[in-house]
């Protein structure tokens, strides 16, 4: 039973991680064009060099 | 303007109303401007590419991005262009491009709102989700200290969670106590803080019963329940809010004779405005040079076009078919006919908003009846066990979290979005919440005529009366003008094989007609009085050849495509169909036999229109109000439930319910049928919901009820109204 003492802090921090990502994709406008960019990741425009 | 485009629906509505937000509040930088244009025809991976690299490649273009949820690009350009430098590029790369209104589309409050919903989502459910892991544990049979320590881990979670994710529903509550009223946040609230409060009790008496996860699992349906409404809604409005933005209010000012242009709103009276042929009026004003016709339709209905010269006093909104108009402003923006009407149209709104929505009507019988369950409880257990405090809140508790509405929160919701997805993929766009509901009750349908059921747009209907050489002077006539009427006779003469004739010095005289020389017989097409005629009923061009007796080209409104479709369908659904028009008595019969339309009224004034819709109202008819014009506005506000296309007037557009996005008719019938689905779910999710209560309630109430049974209960109930929303196909 001692290793509930590190097993829930990490879990809880695996969990509060992934809440911390979520706000930041909301946060970083990443939800804003779901269409859009599931089709311009078959776009090779920028393949060989980076957009300027 | 004509949206023709594919109705559009986008993936969310925190995504689709976000990144104007964000747009708007971006600092432009180093006077860069930005632009946003509608692209109504992008839809692969390849437009986005061909769009962006495009307008990047403009001269004075910085930046292009595309957003294709939306069908957006935003532009940030070097200071002084404007979208009226990029639009022809767009188009020769052969995309159709309209410029937005940025002012009109700052959807900042909505955004706002929808994120702070999402993430007290996302804050519940992942509290849900490690309380629920850490309560598996209690229930399989964690016992003494290990029990506390998972309770008391719960409480560390769950409180915080709660106190964060769970204000909405404090606030909403609050707001409707302080005015002494109950509505469904009131039980909700409660439910939740007791419930979170007991639990807190409980674990620090070491007792076996915690019900954070039931707290938490109900505020996370709850507030997905309130997402899925706000996101309904906010697409909805996004959308309306495109249809105002593309409608970019500018005018042409004359000073000294140099053109500029102008937004309306910088615009006093005095000014003079250039009107050119084929622009709406955008002030209200008098002529002061120029002559022209007036297309008055989308004001008053009348479809024929009427006079206007030196003098003449022209309100905005009114179509200029011919020459250019310089006009004097007298009113202009909040001031001009326009907007006095929309303000009518807002007192008309106010008064029908005594609808009570299903959800209400459900709430007003459940929020108290829950409450005194839970009261008739605790007394009842209190006296039962002789003074067993802490036994008989367990059981109000348990009582209070069993009932709690999470299928009833979610039981509208989730069909308003399925049903609006679905009528929404049909091209009618719903922006009302309670539309929907209203449109299943209807059993009257009243239209209106011009731009309704007809596009407004006139079609020869005398053409092979004429003999094959008068058509052809007509027809070269015809086509030296931009003349709606010169347009379709033009065209339905080359359709049927006409050549033009010889003519020459050919010249438009604006606000009459066009005269030319055929040989030696001097020839004129145009309005009856010029060309020496007695103006007749109907819409018609006269044509006279040298002394001959004019000949009138006579001309009806073609009906819109699916209007006859759409009217049969709803007689046969049972709907009596009525059609007022404020045209002449002429083409409104007509229109109605070729539509079999038997009940029709001709040259009703607005009031009128008004007033026979109201009349139905009182009669205890429930009246659909289908109408496009300026004159159709107050009508629309007073029916049950109104729908107008989106070529009509802004203010038409306000006033009703639904906006139809394409042009056709059709869907008309089968959006009444969906209606009367979505309603038929939702009292079926109300009776499900029910169902589980009249199953649990005893349960809770003879003292039974584990945090087990609560969290199966609430959450089986909320998949299977889900699930039925979910049928809705």
């Amino acid at each position: 039973m001692a290793m509930l003492v590190y097993l829930i802090p990490i879990s809880l921090l695996l969990g509060g991680a992934g809440l911390a990502a979520f706000f930041w994709a909301l946060r970083s406008k990443q939800f804003d064009d779901p269409e859009g960019d599931s089709r311009r990741i078959l776009n090779d425009d920028w393949d060989d060099h980076p957009k300027p | 303007m004509t949206v023709t485009d594919p109705p559009r629906f986008s993936g969310c509505a925190a995504c689709s109303v976000a990144p104007l937000a964000e747009r708007t509040a971006e600092p432009s930088g180093r006077g860069g401007n930005e632009l946003l244009l509608s692209l109504p025809t992008i839809h692969c991976a390849g437009c986005i590419s061909t769009v962006e690299r495009g307008l990047n490649e403009t001269p004075g273009v910085r930046g292009a991005r595309v957003n294709l949820t939306l069908k957006r690009a935003s532009v940030t350009t070097d200071p002084g262009m404007t979208a009226a430098d990029l639009i022809p590029v767009l188009d020769g790369l052969g995309y159709e491009a309209h410029e937005l209104d940025p002012g009109v589309l700052s959807a900042t409050a909505t955004d706002r709102a929808g994120r702070d919903i999402l993430m007290r989502l996302a804050v519940a459910g992942f509290a849900m989700m490690n309380v629920m892991l850490l309560s598996v544990a209690v229930w399989s049979g964690a016992a003494d200290a290990t029990r506390d320590l998972f309770h008391w881990i719960s409480a560390a979670i769950a409180l915080p969670a709660i106190a964060f994710s769970g204000q909405p529903f404090f606030r909403n509550a609050w707001s409707a106590l302080s005015v002494r009223r109950l509505n469904m946040d009131v039980p909700i609230s409660l439910a939740i803080t007791l419930a979170a409060g007991m639990s807190l009790y409980e674990t620090m008496l070491s007792g076996r019963h915690a019900y954070f996860d039931a707290a938490l699992s109900l505020t996370f349906f709850l507030l997905a329940g309130r997402y899925l409404d706000h996101r309904t809604r906010a697409i909805a409005r996004s959308a309306a809010e495109e249809l105002a933005a593309l409608e970019v209010p500018r005018a042409l000012r004359v000073t000294d004779g140099a053109e500029e242009t102008v937004a309306i709103a910088d615009l006093v009276p005095g000014d003079i405005v250039r009107v050119k042929p084929g622009a709406r009026l955008p002030v209200d004003g008098v002529v002061v040079t120029g002559q022209s016709e007036i297309d008055r339709s989308l004001l008053t209905g009348e479809t024929l076009p009427v006079y206007a010269g030196q003098g003449a006093t022209l309100s905005a909104g009114e179509m200029n078919l011919t020459g250019p108009l310089d006009v004097r402003v007298t009113a202009a923006g909040e001031h001009s006919s326009l907007h006095r009407m929309a303000e009518l149209v807002a007192i008309a709104e106010s008064a029908r908003n005594r609808y009570t929505s299903l959800a209400d009507r459900a709430a007003r019988i459940y929020a108290p009846g829950v409450h005194l369950l839970a009261l008739g409880a605790f007394i009842g257990w209190l006296a039962a066990t002789g003074g067993d405090l802490r036994l008989a809140l367990n059981i109000a508790v348990a009582v209070l979290i069993i009932t709690c509405p999470c299928a009833l929160g979610l039981a509208v919701p989730a069909v308003t979005t399925a049903a609006s997805g679905r009528l929404f993929k049909r091209g009618l766009l719903i922006k009302d919440g309670t539309a929907l509901e209203r449109l299943a009750e209807v059993d009257t349908v009243v239209f209106d005529k011009t731009g309704t059921l007809t596009l407004g747009m006139p079609e020869p209907t005398n053409l092979h009366q004429h003999p094959r050489r008068a058509v052809e002077v007509a027809l070269a006539l015809a086509e030296q003008s931009a003349h709606p009427l010169a347009n379709a006779l033009a065209g339905a003469a080359r359709k049927a094989g006409v050549e033009t004739a010889p003519l020459t010095g050919i010249t438009e005289v604006p606000g009459y007609g066009v005269e030319g020389q055929w040989g030696e017989v001097p020839v004129r097409l145009g309005r009856a009085a010029w060309v020496g005629a007695e103006a007749g009923e109907r819409t018609a061009a006269w044509l006279r050849l040298g002394d001959a007796a004019p000949m009138a080209f006579t001309f009806a409104d073609r009906p819109r495509a699916g209007a006859e479709a759409a009217i049969a369908a709803l007689k046969a659904q049972g709907m009596a169909v009525r059609l007022i028009s404020g045209d002449a008595a002429g083409p409104v019969a007509e229109l109605a036999r070729r539509l079999q339309i038997y009940d029709w009224t001709a040259e009703a004034l607005p009031e009128e229109k008004a007033a026979a819709v109201r009349a139905l109202e009182t009669r205890g008819r429930k009246v659909l109000m289908v109408g496009d014009g300026l004159n159709d506005t107050a009508a629309l506000a007073a029916a049950h439930v109104s729908i107008s296309p989106a070529t009509a007037l802004d203010a038409a557009r306000i006033a009703s319910d639904i906006v139809l996005l394409g042009a056709d008719l059709s869907p008309l019938g089968a959006a009444l049928v969906t209606a009367r689905k979505a309603t038929r779910r939702i009292h079926e999710n109300f009776a499900i919901a029910a169902g589980y209560n009249m199953i649990a309630v005893p349960i809770a109430l003879a003292g039974f009820a584990t945090p087990l049974a609560a969290a199966l209960a609430m959450s089986a109930s909320s998949i299977t109204v889900s699930l039925n929303a979910l049928r809705l196909r």
